[in-house]
């Protein structure tokens, strides 16, 4: 056995794999993307991107009800969309293991949102484990599948952004021999419809096994060691799960710890013992109250939200302010820097040179279109100075939302801007809506041909599947005209002539219309073409190629000039300078 | 061995390796006998964004994320980003800077102000016992690569560290796919001897 180093995500790819997991399904999803990509690589193994995060559950229910370990993967938003599915779960129960990877990103530092998932263990009675760091997400996955089969019920797996993207040393058998049992081959399905037709009358005769199992999970709860209490100082007892466990370590070193490892259903008994042990109880948890609220019904006199913030993400610091301004520990230091601040400019993200997006929202701006948007790295077309997005919500959202403007009676002309991957995801039943229900909204598809904010994973318009396989790529325009799309024209977002041209036409025509804008990704083809250059002659420093947002154009004292590092050398700026300053060299 | 715990935060812009060299920085805690984590963040902010990541060398880390106040070297990718953290530098620790500047949106339209070497100098020594420019990107580029700079502030960081050349040598070799080894080894000794 040696020691490897390996992201929460990557622990939890090898564990589903010692634990003999054979079918994955995820749709990638920032910080959880991995997961899969990782599990993918093993031998033996099945795994795929899903076209969505609900039909990857379904995916994982199916393996499991046929006998074979499964694991999906995604993140805390996508848990939103496969809730139906969780819930359905909970009342079928599994045959063989069935375990959710979900990670929740506290602080959102890839989201549109904040939402602590630990709620949709008890909404849907489901236990969750949360591992603290690498090794324990590693082992976590095992424990988890072997809970799952002991009390047929799915499990859910939290992760935290800080754990899923933070490295640490993980047990590694570099024999890569699954520790699990092989499982019989092939697997039987066994046919049980009482316990798999969700029928109101078999639902009904379910509900009460789902109750009873909780009971049986709160006793498991009580025995297991994935709960344990770690002896301190016995004036202060502190009940922290997952990463917010190992800040508090840093800040309480001497304290007493109820380390949580199996966050719902919660060990009542253990809690109200280790809280007789010591003479205050503290709970550290990001985001909700999940377990302060559950310890305090339990009669436990508890501190939590009053010490700590509700929203964003912990940090070791921000841990001992709180503790210090509660007296817990002593106030750090002040030695902060007596001079005036010096003022630093932000550095947002924002879309990379040569991205094909960029002339799309270019032209939307320049034809002051209202636009609805999508998630994406394309999202960042709202930013300035293209400013061209101007409601985004979640996957799918913007032709819905174009929709109900239309609809509402505004007369402005709209678009719906979405992903190729997006589109696949959950655009399409909002597409078909708008035509069903004689809307006129445009929508443009931004298709560069991968799924790139979560870093570049294939979809099923690409024609290649996780593990590599070629397969049928599902062709967008075709889809739309065989929904009954009339006026459908595909578009280089390089040409920014054409665009314009095009989206005009779409915008003066009152029937429902598709653009596909198709440019693959600069950083998935890692094509680099030289720059442009300016003459500095010519240049009368009017700014108007700053309005691209491409931050290899700088303003200087006199002219413009392009970093070449940077530069893909797309040739937007060279098409919108006013005054030909900016040419490819011949 | 003296196991005193090293903290180290490497700030960049999206882009420019810090994910690649905080790897080869935490394999080296690892092959030293430390206690090693290490945190950052994918995703969005990769895509040009202001990015940091944290890596810990200790007996024991539990944090993946080191503490403000308590960092004991702070390697700057670009000159803006190393001036947002020197608060979380240790009273006296030593900040490595690559002297690159990539102005961000805000500078590029004539909004804002890109400080001036100095400014960050004196910002940073505020803190640092020791400030530390290195033309990175610039040796990197003479190297036919700037890509490689990074490593180039990984050589010059680890005259302060321990660790023979060869450890360093070998942990670049295992962690860089193969066909960039040679010439990550070749910028690194560049760095090391700019020490």
């Amino acid at each position: 056995m040696v020691k490897k180093l390996m992201s929460g995500n990557e622990a939890i790819a090898y564990g589903a794999y010692q634990a003999g997991v054979k079918v994955g399904a995820a749709y990638p999803g920032t910080p959880s993307t991995e997961v899969m990509e990782n599990f993918a690589t093993y031998p033996g193994v099945y795994a795929e991107w899903s076209p969505n995060e609900k039909v990857a559950l379904d995916v994982g229910v199916g393996a499991a009800y046929a006998g074979r370990r499964a694991m999906v993967a995604m993140k805390h938003v996508g848990l939103n969309v496969a809730a139906d599915s969780l819930f359905y779960a909970s009342y079928t129960g599994v045959n063989a293991g069935l375990v959710i990877i979900n990670a929740d990103d506290p602080g959102l530092h890839s989201s549109q949102g904040e939402q602590d998932n630990r709620n949709y263990a008890r909404f849907a009675r489901i236990p969750m484990v949360e591992p603290a760091d690498s090794e324990e997400a590693r082992q976590y996955v095992g424990v988890a599948l072997e809970i799952s089969e002991t009390f047929d019920t799915p499990v859910l797996l939290r992760t935290v952004t800080r754990l899923a993207h933070s490295k640490g040393a993980v047990e590694f058998d570099g024999e890569l021999q699954p520790v699990a049992p092989p499982a019989p081959d092939p697997p039987a399905y066994r046919r049980d419809p009482a316990k798999q037709v969700m029928l109101p009358a078999n639902a009904r005769r379910r509900r009460p096994v789902v109750e009873e199992r909780l009971q049986k999970l709160g006793e498991y709860a009580e025995q297991t060691t994935l709960n344990r209490i770690e002896p301190g100082d016995p004036e202060l007892g502190i009940i922290a799960a997952g990463a917010a466990y190992q800040y508090a370590r840093e800040v309480f070193p001497g304290a007493s710890f109820l380390k949580l490892g199996l966050v719902y259903p919660l060990p009542r008994r253990l809690i109200l013992d280790f809280a007789r042990r010591v003479k205050q109880v503290v709970v550290v948890e990001e985001l909700d109250p999940f377990l302060e609220e559950q310890i305090r019904l339990m009669g436990v006199t508890v501190r939590g939200k009053d010490i700590f913030p509700l929203y964003g993400e912990f940090s070791p610091h921000l841990l001992r302010q709180c503790a210090a301004a509660a007296g817990l520990v002593t106030p750090p230091p002040e030695e902060e820097d007596p001079r005036p601040p010096l003022v630093l400019p932000v550095r947002p993200p924002m879309l990379c040179p040569g991205c094909g997006h960029r002339g799309i929202f270019y032209v939307l701006k320049q034809l002051n279109v209202l636009v609805t948007g999508d998630i994406g790295c394309y999202t960042l077309g709202a930013a300035p100075p293209l400013g061209a997005m101007h409601t985004c919500g979640c996957m799918g959202a913007g032709i819905g939302v174009s929709h109900g403007i239309e609809k509402a009676g505004v007369q402005e002309p709209r678009v719906a801007v979405l992903g190729d991957s997006t589109f696949f995801h959950s655009g399409m039943p909002p597409l078909v809506n708008v035509l069903y229900n004689r809307g006129a909204t445009t929508t443009i598809v931004l298709d560069n041909r991968v799924t790139a904010m979560t870093g570049h994973q294939d979809d099923p318009g690409t024609g290649r599947t996780l593990q590599g396989g070629e397969t049928t790529e599902v062709d967008i325009a075709a889809l739309a005209r065989g929904m009954g799309y009339q006026r459908v024209d595909v578009v280089d977002p390089y040409e920014l002539d054409q665009v314009t041209q095009v989206v005009r036409e779409h915008l003066q025509s009152a029937e429902p219309s598709l653009i596909i804008a198709r440019r693959p990704c600069v950083l998935s083809r890692r094509e680099k073409h030289p720059a442009p250059v300016v003459d500095a002659d010519i240049c009368v420093n009017c700014g108007t190629c700053l309005e691209l947002g491409c931050s290899p154009l700088t303003q200087e004292e006199e002219h413009v000039s392009i970093n070449v590092l940077l530069c893909n050398g797309c040739g937007l700026c060279v098409q919108v300078c006013p005054t030909g300053a900016i040419a490819f060299n011949a | 061995m003296d196991k005193k715990k090293k903290d180290f935060i490497l700030a960049g812009v999206g882009g420019q390796g810090t994910i690649l060299a905080s790897d080869i920085l935490m394999e080296v805690g690892l092959a030293l006998g430390y206690d090693v984590k290490k945190s950052e963040v994918h995703g969005m902010s990769q895509r040009g964004g202001a990015v940091e990541s944290h890596v810990r060398w200790g007996e024991r880390v539990f944090s993946p994320l080191a503490e403000k106040g308590r960092v004991d070297y702070l390697v700057g990718f670009e000159m803006l980003e190393a001036a947002r953290w020197p608060s979380y530098l240790l009273k006296g620790g030593t900040a490595v800077v690559n002297r690159y500047r990539i102005p961000p949106p805000a500078v590029n339209l004539g909004q804002a102000r890109y400080p001036e070497e100095r400014e960050i100098d004196s910002l940073l020594a505020g803190r640092a016992g020791r400030v530390w420019w290195v033309p990175a990107t610039e040796m990197a580029q003479e190297l036919g690569n700037a890509a490689v700079a990074g490593v180039v502030l990984l050589g010059a960081l680890s005259t302060l560290l321990e660790g023979e050349e060869a450890l360093w040598l070998d942990v670049i070799e295992r962690t860089v796919p193969a066909k960039f080894v040679a010439l990550n080894k070749q910028a690194f000794l560049a760095g090391r001897r700019a020490g």
